[in-house]
């Protein structure tokens, strides 16, 4: 083995040895180290998870980063062929595109006759495409959202709201609830899901139909309810282009259409919470670890001078001032690596198995709990090491500048 | 033949806070052969530890020469320094100076974290051969604090010897032992030394110490003479007698 491969080796077989020697000692240096890395990535990793709470909630109304919408609506009078030829357009421009994701939507646009027990009530519904749930991130509180294969049923399938629901008595999975809609030709419908419908009244019936369902059993008026819009979920790199294309495309195919074409997502508005996150948190982390680098610094020293004996009679083994500088500066540094991945360990284990559910107020979830940040761990580290360093490079000044022979003399 | 040490009119002196200047040594000239045993005595604050300290690379002259065998020493750098005294050096301390919180194996084993890679590699291996030759076999893994003053200056005598150093600078070697177990001491001491043809310089304040070396010095105010066979003797039956 080289020199210059043993060196480094022999230095820090010894650091290491003095770091478990004072061990308790490197300990208590180390608490404010070790609390400062775990509040800044605990704070991230919590924060990460507020934000994406917040960015499910923009989601199931606004879509999913990044939803662009078009709509194409007559300028004269709303026909059934108007709407239907604008249907077409939109459905025709969608495939050209080979877009995965996409689908019809009429939001809360449609009034259909529902034969509750307690009489008939007009209920306002919004016609969709089984993609619709993906899109929305749509949230059953019972059953299921639409499948493809809820368009081929012989019966209309509906996703209803609680107050709906409750009219039947209540939603049960096992029989689910069916309720005749009125019209010119009374259908029975079938029940497979409760959520949310948003942007509606939550103490008024209110459901989601397919869009197949709608036309085959002719539940909705196109003259009344206008054209459906088109829902887009895109890369965010794309969205811009995209926008602007179906807005010419969708133009020139329908003249004599207001065409719109606008992106519907909040996604871009989490920017203020990222950067609370990224430079609040960052802020504080740094103002936390100063105060345990000071901690350590304060330890590194007394200890120095306690060590003083030790550090002569190292340097009649023959230490080099380099030596004992790297020894006493990588002593600091080990110790607080190993607090920085102690508190990382913690802050992954308190996250990971923290109770969310129980902890969340009534109404707000969490579907895709994000990662872990990997980044807040790894800064977390950097930064405790970094201030291990820092902190070592007094004492370890101290330790060779020690004279020799005072250090051994009695 | 070149001595192995050569000091050559060295002096020291310390410039003291009340602006006075502290001559420690004056005009000291020491030669010691390869293999050779040679004590030093003298008052306490003769500056016996300071010509030690000089010898072993720890401390510089003021003036004077000082040559390891046969070449200056003055001016290598201090890490060319550091290298040469972990090589050649051996170091006993009266107060033993061993490194609280290491077991016995890891204080034997610790010169040789600056050793060369082979050296480094085998420290654990070594150290534990040293210590059995100095009868510690049995305490390998102890603290030195559970160990009683001689067994911690046969520990230190073990580490001192563990880089098979040329020449061995023992500071008082039994001065914190009591007579018979310092006599011990110096037993296994000298047949270390004798084994591996050690050169050795030791300091003592006990006369039947110096008496085993095959020269002796007094340090008298930082001055160095070197003392007959016959007065040695006559010190020596003389403090016998009293
Ligand atoms: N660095 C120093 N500064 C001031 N005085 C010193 C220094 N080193 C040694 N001395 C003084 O020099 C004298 C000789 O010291 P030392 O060599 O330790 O003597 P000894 O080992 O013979 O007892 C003592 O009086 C001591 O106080
Ligand atoms: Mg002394």
């Amino acid at each position: 083995m080289g020199r210059w491969l043993l060196g480094p080796v022999a230095a820090v077989t010894e650091a290491w040895g003095e770091v478990r020697v004072h061990r308790t000692r490197v300990v208590l240096s180390l608490v404010g180290v070790f609390l400062a890395v775990f509040a800044m990535t605990t704070i991230t990793a919590a924060g990460n998870m507020g934000r994406q709470m917040m960015l499910e909630s923009s989601e199931r109304s606004g879509g999913r980063a990044a939803t662009l919408q078009v709509s194409a609506y007559p300028n004269g009078a709303v026909t059934a062929d108007g709407a239907d030829a604008a249907a077409r357009v939109l459905r025709e421009t969608a495939e050209r595109h080979r877009v995965t994701w996409w689908g019809l939507v009429s939001q809360g646009s449609g009034q259909m006759t529902v034969r509750f027990p307690s009489g008939a009530q007009l209920v306002t519904f919004s016609a969709v495409d089984p993609s619709y749930g993906t899109m929305h991130r749509a949230l059953t509180d019972q059953g299921r959202f639409f499948t493809a294969a809820d368009g081929e049923a012989f019966s209309p399938r509906l996703v209803v709201n609680r107050a709906f629901a409750d009219q039947l008595g209540g939603f049960d999975e096992q029989v689910p609830p069916t309720v005749v809609l009125g019209g010119d030709r009374p259908v029975t419908a079938t029940l497979v899901g409760v959520m949310e419908v948003p942007y509606s009244d939550p103490s008024m019936p209110a459901a989601y139909v397919l869009n197949s369902a709608a036309q085959a059993w002719g539940l909705v008026d196109p003259s009344t309810s206008g054209p459906p819009s088109l829902e887009l979920w895109v890369p965010d790199a794309d969205a811009e282009a995209l926008t602007a294309a179906l807005q010419t495309e969708v133009q020139a195919s329908l003249p004599g259409y207001s065409v719109s074409a606008y992106r519907t997502d909040f996604g871009q508005d989490l920017g203020v919470v990222d950067a609370i996150l990224a430079y609040g948190v960052r802020g504080v982390g740094v103002f936390a670890l100063v105060l345990g680098g000071i901690g350590v610094l304060n330890v590194g020293l007394v200890t120095v001078r306690q060590r003083i004996r030790e550090i002569g009679v190292r340097r009649s083994f023959g230490a080099t001032g380099g030596r004992v500088f790297f020894a006493v500066l990588l002593e600091s540094v080990a110790a607080t690596f190993v607090a920085g991945v102690a508190a990382v360990a913690l802050s992954v284990l308190l996250v990971s198995n923290f109770p969310l559910e129980a902890v969340l107020p009534a109404g707000v979830v969490l579907q895709d709990v994000p990662p872990f940040p990997v980044s807040a761990a790894v800064e977390g580290l950097l930064a405790a090491t970094a201030v291990g360093a820092l902190a070592g490079i007094v004492p370890a000044t101290m330790a060779v500048r020690a004279k020799v022979i005072d250090a051994i003399r009695y | 033949m070149t001595a192995t040490l050569s000091l050559q009119q060295v002096s020291r002196s310390v410039a003291l806070p009340d602006g006075t200047t502290l001559h420690i040594l004056t005009g000291v000239d020491l030669e010691v052969a390869a293999g050779e045993h040679v004590a030093v005595v003298g008052r306490s604050g003769s500056g016996k530890s300071t010509l030690l300290n000089i010898v072993g690379l720890l401390d510089t002259p003021t003036t004077g020469r000082y040559l390891l065998d046969g070449r200056p020493v003055s001016g290598l750098s201090a890490r060319r320094t550091a290298r040469l005294r972990g090589e050649t050096f051996g170091f006993v301390f009266q107060q033993f100076n061993l490194l609280p919180g290491r077991t016995a194996t890891e204080n034997v084993a610790s010169p040789l974290l600056y050793a060369s890679g082979r050296e480094f590699l085998a420290r654990k291996r070594t150290a534990r051969a040293m210590l059995e030759r100095v009868g510690l076999g049995g305490r390998l893994d102890t603290m030195p604090e559970k160990l009683s003053g001689g067994e911690q200056q046969r520990v230190a005598l073990a580490r001192s010897l563990v880089r098979r150093p040329r020449v061995l600078l023992a500071d008082e070697p039994t001065g914190a032992l009591d007579v018979d177990t310092g006599s011990a001491v110096m037993d296994v001491l000298e047949e270390l030394v004798r084994v591996d043809g050690t050169t050795l310089v030791t300091i003592t304040h006990d006369l039947s110490v110096a008496a085993r070396a095959d020269r002796q010095f007094r340090l008298d105010h930082g001055v160095l003479t070197e003392i007959t066979r016959d007065a040695l003797a006559a010190a020596t039956a003389h403090r016998e007698t009293v």
